[in-house]
């Protein structure tokens, strides 16, 4: 009958929509082949947390584009959309994602607010001491000659010098804790391993890990965490 | 346990956990580490803080330093206690993160050596390098005007009430108002200028300045 028809037609269309509103919901994480994205990836990937994601191309300038500037106004990677909430700064998009699915996967923050604490002071370690020298590193050693701009001889040294220093503080913290929070494994840790893929992989320089025997085995260890490898085989960057 | 902090009152980075001390009515002991001296490059500091930094505290057993961190730990520690500096829900939270990791990786990668060349390195007779210091000015004008549009449509950083996102541009915007061209910098720019008027109105804020010996 006309009716049955009707109401089968309209069971159809809620059925597209409801798929269609669930699509919308599902997380986008934008630029995952650019190592700053990673750190957000990876922690998604921890998490069990699906997530489609949107290719911005560094290397063309994508970000520039005034359709990426809209979403991050500085015109850096990554950016989480998550439905009509959205959030840029890898570290913050970590600490959002760590907070909302806490219940799933490691649990990436520790247990207490005091190992939160310990966690958020290597993850700002990580920002302000670890990132600036590695990055000047990257774009120096990695980048420089892909895009045809000239390296700084200088700022390599001094980066490395630099870098150095702060990879023997963390030879003394490994020594004493396994990670560097503690005796579990955080975002702190994660949000060293896009960069020092660079390092121990095309910037040449894996004895500034390998000669530091705890930070080796650290670096061993969190590299070859299952998530870690999939965001490797997963989001290569052709170069 | 009153909590202490190990640290120069003039410098920007125990300012920065000060000033969540006293936005937050929790008590501190300072204890002065001489930054003019290196006093923090000393074995004794090096034992709170390896990187031979400041600022650094001790509260009964627990330990901690880098400044933000140590902010976000008091804050979600005394969460009902003082200002809500960490936001009301957890979106808005990531939002305050979000801002406050700016203030890290875009403010103070230029705020940090425009101060270092033109406050710091004339106080201790080194040469400023004037080349960069230009340079830097271009690029902070770049990310001032972003800032200038967020706040024409927010009236504090993540959004309509105060928190870690305003808070811990405070002390590093402050030495930066003092240098004259950066200071019409800001004034040329009217949302930040009305940002900044409220912000340093706050109470915390004029204690903290006289804690720090300015005014």
């Amino acid at each position: 009958s006309f009716s049955s028809i009707k109401s089968r037609v309209l069971i159809i269309i809620k059925e597209v929509r409801k798929k269609e509103r669930k699509k919308k919901m599902v997380l986008k994480i934008y630029a995952p082949l650019f190592a700053s994205s990673k750190r957000a990836v990876v922690t998604l990937i921890e998490k069990g947390v699906s997530f489609e994601t949107v290719h911005v191309d560094l290397m063309k300038g994508e970000q520039r584009n005034p359709e990426y500037l809209a979403i991050q106004p500085f015109g850096k990677i990554p950016v989480l959309v998550d439905g009509d909430y959205k959030i840029f700064e890898s570290r913050a998009i970590m600490r959002y994602i760590a907070e909302k699915y806490r219940s799933q996967g490691p649990d990436l923050l520790g247990k207490t607010i005091e190992e939160r604490g310990q966690v958020e002071q290597w993850l700002d370690v990580e920002a302000t001491s670890y990132h600036p020298p590695l990055l000047a590193l990257t774009l120096n050693i990695v980048f420089a000659p892909l895009m045809g701009f000239p390296a700084d001889e200088k700022v390599i040294k001094e980066s490395e010098e630099k870098l150095g220093e702060v990879l023997d503080v963390y030879e003394a913290q490994l020594s004493k804790n396994e990670y560097l929070a503690g005796d579990f494994v955080s975002l702190a840790d994660l949000a060293h391993l896009p960069f020092t893929e660079y390092l121990v992989n095309q910037i040449g320089k894996a004895y500034m890990i390998k000669d530091r025997k705890h930070v080796s085995a650290w670096w061993d260890k969190i590299s070859s965490r299952a998530a870690w490898k999939e965001v490797s085989e997963k989001y290569a960057l052709p170069v | 346990m009153v909590v202490k902090l190990y640290g120069q009152v003039t410098a920007v980075c125990p300012q920065r956990v000060l000033l969540c001390f006293l936005e937050k009515g929790i008590e501190f002991e300072i204890f002065h580490i001489d930054l003019d001296t290196l006093e923090q490059k000393k074995p004794e500091h090096l034992l709170r803080q390896p990187f031979g930094q400041v600022p650094a505290i001790e509260d009964g057993d627990f330990k901690l330093f880098e400044s933000r961190a140590i902010a976000r730990y008091y804050a979600t520690k005394y969460a009902d206690q003082g200002t809500n500096l960490l936001g009301k829900s957890l979106e808005h939270r990531a939002i305050v993160d979000q801002w406050a990791d700016v203030e890290n990786q875009s403010f103070n990668a230029l705020a940090h050596p425009i101060v270092l060349n033109l406050i710091i390195k004339p106080k201790l007779g080194e040469k400023c390098d004037t080349v960069l210091v230009e340079e830097l000015k271009v690029k902070l004008g770049v990310v001032l005007d972003i800032y200038e549009n967020r706040l024409a449509s927010n009236r504090f950083l993540a959004g309509e009430e105060f928190t870690m996102a305003d808070l811990t541009h405070m002390p590093a915007m402050a030495y930066l108002m003092s240098i004259t061209d950066i200071n019409q910098m800001v004034k040329a720019r009217e949302s930040i200028n009305r940002w900044w008027e409220e912000i340093t109105a706050r109470p915390a804020w004029k204690k903290l300045m006289e804690l720090a010996g300015r005014h």
